[in-house]
């Protein structure tokens, strides 16, 4: 695509549809971020580790079950809860018995952390690119108004908001989900009623690494799985739950959309800097909203 | 209280003296490893100046460190300009893109201040990643020339490590002026300064123009030594480098960060030679200095060998 070509109605309508897809994989990073950070106040940096590893254990779920479907599916269940085996080992071996300490250092273990799985993911699955195929009924694309959408795209479109709601069920309505956004608010009086504030702790931590890697799962068959992935997504997801504020679910949400949709619109009007779009866009936001459009939990 | 503190005073020296010896004695890598460290530990230095003295969490430093390096670089491939023009334009841009980045980023307090300059650095890094016909987009820009007297590794160690001396003593010197101790000041407790009519904001803007001035000047510093400049100089993951190497030196100490640029440079180099894994080394290694030496290894040796009262000098009476 050159810069300056007409901008059809139909283009538009394809790449916001991109754009609210891509959003959705967004939406399901940068909402475990966001719960992490607004129940343990760590900004996790290895959480685009974890998104990683969640799209190579996909990869590799999906050669062990033979592909196709039955692939697809096992690889969307399996990868993200190995993700939370990762971040679970992680947490109660070392993370937990940092709670007490300084802010920065809880920040630098999950650098550390981030070294540590980067190093891992390349010596598990080397440096090579690794893709895997959607399965035959997610292929191909469905023509809408004269614009062909991709089937895999409507597919991300219907998981995005079942995971948002399941989430928001889940964190309203059960109760370890209601003690977690307690322990966000006052972890004090949380630990003062009797509740174990360090296991409320290793829950909210692993649930945000789940989604983590639920998000890499997914992103998995529309990317070429490869090291360095995790650095793009990390810096995007941070800059969304800032701009949605902070440990704000729905805030996720709103930044996601914005981020997604500034970023397959800068691709229409300026190929070139459309990367710079979307961080043009979170600078707006938080000029005009310095602490996040939504209310933050912080 | 003394602005010169003898032990640490004879140290240095000492220290300087075997560095200038050393060039002559080591191989050209071993130099070439040493000027890299002093690079990295500049920008490390000038990033201390606001993260460990000022307390504000400036994420996005490699930013000005990258754009005054692109500076030099593009002055001196694409203009008939002379060097100096370019060595002097390096810092000073540098000094004015912080300016207008940190004036919006001290509106804002702690992680949206950190978030606010990763995403106006992330504009630059986007545009020196993507502006082909000006930076040479992902490749960057290879083979600067240099003028003479600093073209090869010896000569440009020296200049390197004249320029880092010369930028540590007005480092020090600002954090001993009554202008470092409010900086400090505003750190500990920014209402109470704000209260005896300290005007915080223009203190931390001020602070921030002057580490991004440093920055620069590591910017400048790097192109004399590797006569190239790319994007991931702008790139964030070496801005969390260099706001680890603070932390791993010791953040509340001056010389800490020095040391965790020599540590982090040669962990990545003599690690790098044995195994392609060297990252995963240095996590492991980080996480046991998070669980054994909490105050960063500068801090840790102070404590334990150290009469240097730095702690009280920089923390002030409560």
């Amino acid at each position: 695509m050159e810069a300056g070509h007409t901008v059809t109605l139909a283009a538009m309508g394809s790449h916001f549809f991109v754009g609210l897809s891509r959003a959705m994989i967004l939406f399901i990073v940068s909402s475990g971020l966001s719960f992490v950070l607004g129940v343990l106040r760590v900004p996790n940096i290895a959480h685009g580790s974890l998104y990683m590893i969640g799209a190579f254990s996909a990869f590799a779920v999906s050669i062990v079950a033979g592909g196709g479907a039955t692939g697809f599916w096992l690889a969307l269940i399996v990868a993200p809860l190995v993700v939370a085996a990762v971040s679970f080992i992680a947490e109660r071996s070392l993370f937990c018995r940092l709670y007490e300490r300084e802010h920065l250092m809880l920040l630098l273990f999950t650098f550390a952390l981030m070294l540590i799985l980067d190093d891992l993911v390349k010596i598990v699955w080397g440096a090579e690119y690794r893709s895997i195929m959607a399965p035959d009924f997610l292929k191909g694309s469905v023509t809408i108004f004269k614009s062909s959408f991709p089937r895999y795209n409507l597919f991300l479109l219907i998981v995005g908001p079942i995971v948002a709601v399941a989430l928001w069920l889940f964190t309203n309505k059960s109760k370890i989900g209601k003690i977690a956004r307690a322990a966000a608010v006052d972890r004090e009086m949380v630990g003062a009623v009797g509740i174990n504030v360090s296991w409320v702790f290793a829950f909210a931590f692993v649930l945000g690494c789940f989604l983590a890697g639920l998000g890499g799962a997914l992103v998995a068959p529309t990317v070429s799985i490869t090291l360095g992935m995790d650095h793009d997504i990390i810096i995007e997801a941070f800059l969304i739950v800032t701009i949605g504020g902070l440990g704000n679910m729905w805030g996720a949400m709103v930044g996601s959309l914005i981020f997604g949709i500034t970023q397959s619109f800068g691709v229409l009007l300026w190929p070139q800097f459309a990367i710079v779009f979307p961080y043009a866009a979170v600078v707006i936001v938080l000029l005009l909203r310095p602490t996040g459009l939504l209310k933050s939990v912080w | 209280m003394a602005i010169w503190n003898k032990k640490s005073f004879a140290f240095s020296v000492l220290l300087l003296i075997c560095l200038v010896i050393l060039p002559f004695f080591l191989p050209r890598f071993y130099t070439y490893i040493l000027a890299s460290i002093f690079v990295m530990a500049l920008l490390a230095m000038s990033l201390n100046l606001v993260v460990g003295h000022g307390g504000l969490y400036q994420f996005h430093h490699c930013v000005f460190y990258g754009v005054s390096a692109y500076t030099v670089a593009l002055i001196i491939t694409k203009t008939p300009l002379p060097y100096w023009v370019a060595f002097v334009a390096g810092p000073i841009v540098a000094m004015l893109v912080g300016f207008f980045i940190c004036w919006f980023c001290v509106r804002l307090s702690k992680l949206y201040f950190a978030m606010l300059q990763i995403s106006l650095g992330s504009l630059v890094w986007a545009l020196a990643f993507r502006w082909y016909s000006l930076t040479g987009g992902d490749d960057g820009i290879h083979g600067v020339p240099m003028p003479e007297f600093i073209s090869s590794t010896k000569s440009s160690y020296y200049f390197i490590l004249i320029v880092l001396v010369a930028s540590l003593i007005v480092l020090y010197l600002i954090l001993k002026s009554p202008f470092g101790a409010t900086l400090q000041a505003t750190r500990d407790n920014p209402e109470r300064c704000e209260a005896v009519g300290i005007n915080v904001r223009r203190h931390q803007l001020v602070a921030l123009v002057i580490s991004t001035f440093f920055a620069g000047v590591a910017g400048v510093l790097y192109v004399i030594l590797e006569q190239s400049v790319f994007p991931d100089l702008l790139f964030w993951v070496l801005s969390l480098e260099i706001f680890i190497m603070c932390l791993l030196g010791g953040w509340f100490t001056f010389a800490g960060p020095m040391l965790g640029a020599a540590i982090m440079v040669s962990l990545r180099t003599f690690v790098g030679i044995y195994t392609e894994y060297w990252t995963l080394v240095l996590g492991i290694i980080l996480i046991l200095l998070i669980f054994f030496l909490p105050e960063g290894v500068m801090g840790f040796l102070l404590s334990k060998f150290g009469s240097t009262p730095e702690q009280a000098d920089n923390g002030g009476s409560h």
